[in-house]
């Protein structure tokens, strides 16, 4: 194809995806349709260093300023008020002829593909975003409602069981007649054993809907799969209670 | 390159050349009334003549009436025709229905906004009393266009104030809309009533204020998916307190706050209030207050709310729904709280039009809720329903038209929500439902068979498999068959997405079967030249075929270049096209505009390439207004 001839200094139409129909119809399952736009589209859209199958480098340098006005927003809800429905908010696949063998873990996606309309796209990202720093439920047992906390603003475990233990210190102080057994003469100190003492253990529920202790993977980790927390009375931790215990004194 | 006499008798048919003698007024002529009687042909010739009208008054004893009717009675006539196919049927007639119809026709449908001239339009309708106009190409929406392609609804406001000063409806849909251009409207239109955008861009809420203020007989103001910039002015202040026509209020894709008193206010005292949609700024429990305000609301979109549970508000809720005895069609970005579902209870059994597709509500409440939903017809949700609760949805809602199911994860990790269960069980159980949107993980042929046989009724089919051409995930076959079975047996299918893994024999199919196909969707699909060319050659009422990322080439084409015509457009990217195919095309078929695109950024003027240069993007549309003259850089007219 004499296409190749103006990769570096003419105007580039683009390779047609088609270059190679006997590969496409041979192939049964090709999760393809990584491939996006032509690779000319690719260099300027593309948010990824470029890689092994990208064109000529000395395109780059030429290629900046289209990069810098078609930059698409990923995930809208970076603070970025205007969006333009015609920008692209999907990453461009940047490597068509990828080796199929090797593991494909950030799915890339083609331009434009699935067809979902960019408003809605923006609303979802937006959601998916909020999603990670989310308002998040948290329920204690006996208390008589639940509080909502952003996990957004938390750096850490630290910072979130300081911010529980204000949230519930109310139904501890003197509170004769909840479970919180152990708990006489409240002070500071009785507050921060509300968390990592055995009386209560704090829990989660991840995205695939199990329970799991808090505190055993990275912060960030956990707050991308928290969905809500639930501080759960000791007596109910059954088996988990202990070695919750070992784990709280040793995260101090 | 103006042949718009020997052309489209409106705007919207394909033309009838043979039917029409050349018009001897041109387009910038008065509407020459009197002029065109007094050339009238005497009756004696009239069989053979041009059709002359007012023949009566000439003395024509002789001619049968209907030959020669008076304007009035033509137009009073036509005025019972309102469909706009209807209309250009019978202005192709002859000479004298094409004058009577057009200048009494008052609703004009421009498809294409580059397909005409705005002041040919305006001077050819004059009387037109409401017009629509839609601009970018379909795929527009997916990011396929990138930014400052064109249409532009300026020219069209600015040759409407010119000439349609009684216009009391606008309505424009992909198009850039400038405050400007609102401000024009808001000032040219005395009468003017309904304004609707659809997935627009380019405005603010100044420009909306400008409307607001200045159309004081306002009853729609209609803003779907527009991506709108908040110049936090106080656009719903504006309406003047006196001001109580409105009864059509959506601003569900705003993203700033607005005057929730205002709000309360205008909702008061505009008694004929039948559509509110509301933006997700307002809260759940000022959604309550509203209502009591206007519990005769048909239409309610309660925008976005993510609220804890509050057994008081809950009531609220409960009571202000309750008083809304007119509620037909819900609508919402509800945040997945499903404890204020039964809320809603009280107007699950009116409601005709349900849409979640933006609720990520989940679970057995949000199927609970649907399936007290027992006389819907139209449903919008996320996969997040999953099979078992469409499942549901077929065994409660019986009368079921149209159904939607969107991806709530278009790029998550590819978690299967939804396979091809649940549109099986639908059609199965829901005898009246003819369209269609699906978007799933899955599907086979025997599914797709199935539901051709239960479902003969379609109208509208678009099924997307998330993953390109995924295959029967059973056989590891290709979804030719049950696409073929779908075309073959809805015979009245308009519009059809395919999706999966396709080969050019099921483009046989759908060339041989789709007698009544109108809109064609294809992406990843195909072997060779021979699909295109099976839609090409058959599909006899194609008007918009949109393809990306098939293996096609210049030779179908060109082969069909007069089918194109016939068309309203041709989206084609990412396919086997070259340069010297398309500049063939448009040599050979000069009333169509063919256009290039290329990479924004990098201009070269594309005479200076060979034809052998591959074509990234083709977008043909047949047209009678010539080579527009606002194309961007990267876009190049062959």
């Amino acid at each position: 194809m004499a296409g190749l001839g103006f990769e570096e200094t003419e105007l580039r139409l683009g390779l047609p995806g088609g270059s190679n129909e006997a590969e496409e119809a041979a192939a049964a399952v090709r999760s393809s349709g990584k491939r996006g736009y032509a690779e000319t589209i690719d260099l300027v859209l593309k948010l990824e260093p470029a890689s092994a199958a990208a064109p000529p480098s000395e395109d780059d340098e030429e290629v900046a300023d289209g990069v810098a006005e078609a930059q698409p927003s990923p995930a809208a809800a970076d603070g970025q008020l205007k969006r333009s429905p015609s920008q692209c908010s999907v990453v461009t696949a940047a490597q068509p002829d990828a080796d199929p063998e090797k593991p494909r873990a950030p799915k890339a996606q083609a331009v434009g593909w699935p067809p979902v309309r960019s408003f809605r796209r923006n609303m979802l990202a937006a959601t998916a975003e909020r999603g990670g720093a989310a308002l998040v439920k948290v329920s204690m047992d006996g208390a008589p409602y639940l509080r909502k906390v952003d996990m957004g603003t938390y750096k850490s475990y630290q910072e979130l069981s300081k911010a529980l233990e204000k949230m519930f210190s109310s139904f501890t102080i003197g509170n004769d007649c909840s479970q919180a057994q152990g708990m006489t003469g409240m002070n500071e100190s009785k507050l921060v054993d509300l968390l990592n003492g055995s009386d209560y253990v704090p829990t989660y529920e991840d995205k695939d809907g199990d329970w799991m202790l808090v505190g055993d993977v990275p912060w960030e980790m956990f707050v991308a799969s928290c969905k809500r927390l639930r501080i759960m009375k000791g007596s109910e931790a059954i088996g988990l209670a202990p070695r919750a215990m070992e784990k709280c004194k040793s995260r101090s | 390159r103006k042949q718009k006499d020997n052309d489209t008798a409106s705007l919207s048919t394909p033309s009838s050349p043979d039917a029409l003698p050349a018009a001897a007024a041109s387009p910038r002529a008065p509407p020459a009334r009197a002029s065109r009687r007094v050339a009238s042909p005497g009756p004696a010739t009239a069989r053979a003549a041009p059709m002359g009208r007012g023949g009566a008054r000439d003395g024509a004893a002789a001619a049968p009436p209907w030959h020669s009717l008076p304007d009035e009675v033509l137009e009073h006539a036509f005025s019972f025709l309102p469909a706009a196919a209807d209309r250009g049927a019978a202005a192709a007639v002859c000479h004298g229905w094409l004058g009577a119809e057009r200048r009494s026709r008052r609703r004009l449908a421009v498809a294409n906004c580059y397909a005409a001239a705005p002041r040919d339009a305006v001077d050819r309708f004059p009387s037109v009393r409401a017009a629509e106009v839609k601009g970018k190409p379909h795929f527009a929406d997916f990011g396929l266009v990138p930014p400052a392609w064109g249409a532009e609804a300026a020219p069209w406001v600015a040759a409407a104030a010119d000439g349609w000063p009684l216009l009391e409806e606008l309505s424009f849909k992909r198009m850039v809309v400038t405050d400007e251009c609102l401000e024009m409207i808001a000032s040219s239109f005395r009468n003017f009533q309904v304004l609707r955008l659809v997935s627009c861009e380019g405005f603010s809420t100044a420009g909306l204020a400008a409307i607001t203020e200045g159309c004081r007989n306002l009853r729609e103001l209609d803003l779907q998916e527009n991506y709108i910039e908040d110049c936090s002015s106080h656009w719903l202040s504006y309406f003047p307190e006196s001001f109580t026509s409105l009864e059509t209020l959506n601003f569900s894709c705003l993203e700033g706050e607005v005057n929730f008193a205002v709000l309360e206010r205008l909702v008061s005292r505009c008694r004929n209030l039948k559509t509110l949609k509301l933006n997700n700024a307002i809260p759940l429990d000022k959604v309550a207050s509203l209502l009591r305000k206007a519990p005769q609301l048909v239409e309610l979109g309660t925008g976005k709310f993510s609220a804890e549970y509050h057994s008081d508000l809950f009531a609220k809720l409960e009571a202000a729904f309750a008083g809304c005895k007119s509620l037909r069609r819900l609508s919402g970005a509800w945040d997945a709280v499903p404890d204020y579902l039964p809320a809603f209870y009280c107007v699950c059994e009116g409601l005709t039009s349900l849409n979640l597709s933006y609720a990520t509500v989940r679970g057995p409440e949000l199927i609970k809720f649907i399936s007290r939903c027992k006389n819907l017809q139209q449903l919008w949700v996320m996969d997040l329903i999953e099979d078992h609760g469409l499942a549901v949805v077929a065994g409660s809602c019986s009368k079921l038209q149209e159904l939607r199911v969107f991806p709530s994860d278009p790029f998550g990790a590819g978690q299967v929500l939804l396979t091809e269960r649940g549109l099986v069980d639908v059609s199965a159980s829901c005898p009246m439902l003819e369209s269609v949107l699906y978007f799933c993980g899955q599907m086979t042929n025997e599914a797709l068979i199935t539901i051709a046989k239960n479902r003969p009724n379609f109208t509208c089919f678009r099924l997307c498999i998330l993953e390109p051409r995924t295959p029967d995930y059973v056989t590891r076959e290709s979804l030719d068959a049950g696409f073929s079975a779908i075309v073959e047996s809805c015979k009245g299918l308009r519009r059809l997405s395919v999706s999966g893994l396709l080969t050019d024999l099921v483009f046989k199919s759908i060339g041989a079967n789709g007698n009544c196909l109108e809109m064609l969707s294809i992406a990843f699909a195909g072997n060779s030249d021979l699909g295109l060319h099976y839609i090409l050659s058959g599909c006899k009422t194609l008007k918009k075929l949109e393809i990306r990322d098939c293996p096609f080439g210049n030779k179908p084409l060109l082969a069909n270049a007069a089918k194109l015509e016939t068309m309203r457009s041709l989206w084609m990217s990412s396919c086997s096209l070259t340069l010297g195919a398309c500049r063939q095309l448009a040599e050979k078929m000069p009333r169509l505009t063919v256009e290039i695109m290329n990479d924004p950024g990098r201009t070269c003027p594309v005479e200076s390439l060979p034809d052998d240069s591959p074509v990234e993007t083709l977008y043909v549309y047949r047209t009678i207004a010539g080579p527009r003259s606002d194309t961007p850089d990267y876009v190049q007219i062959v």
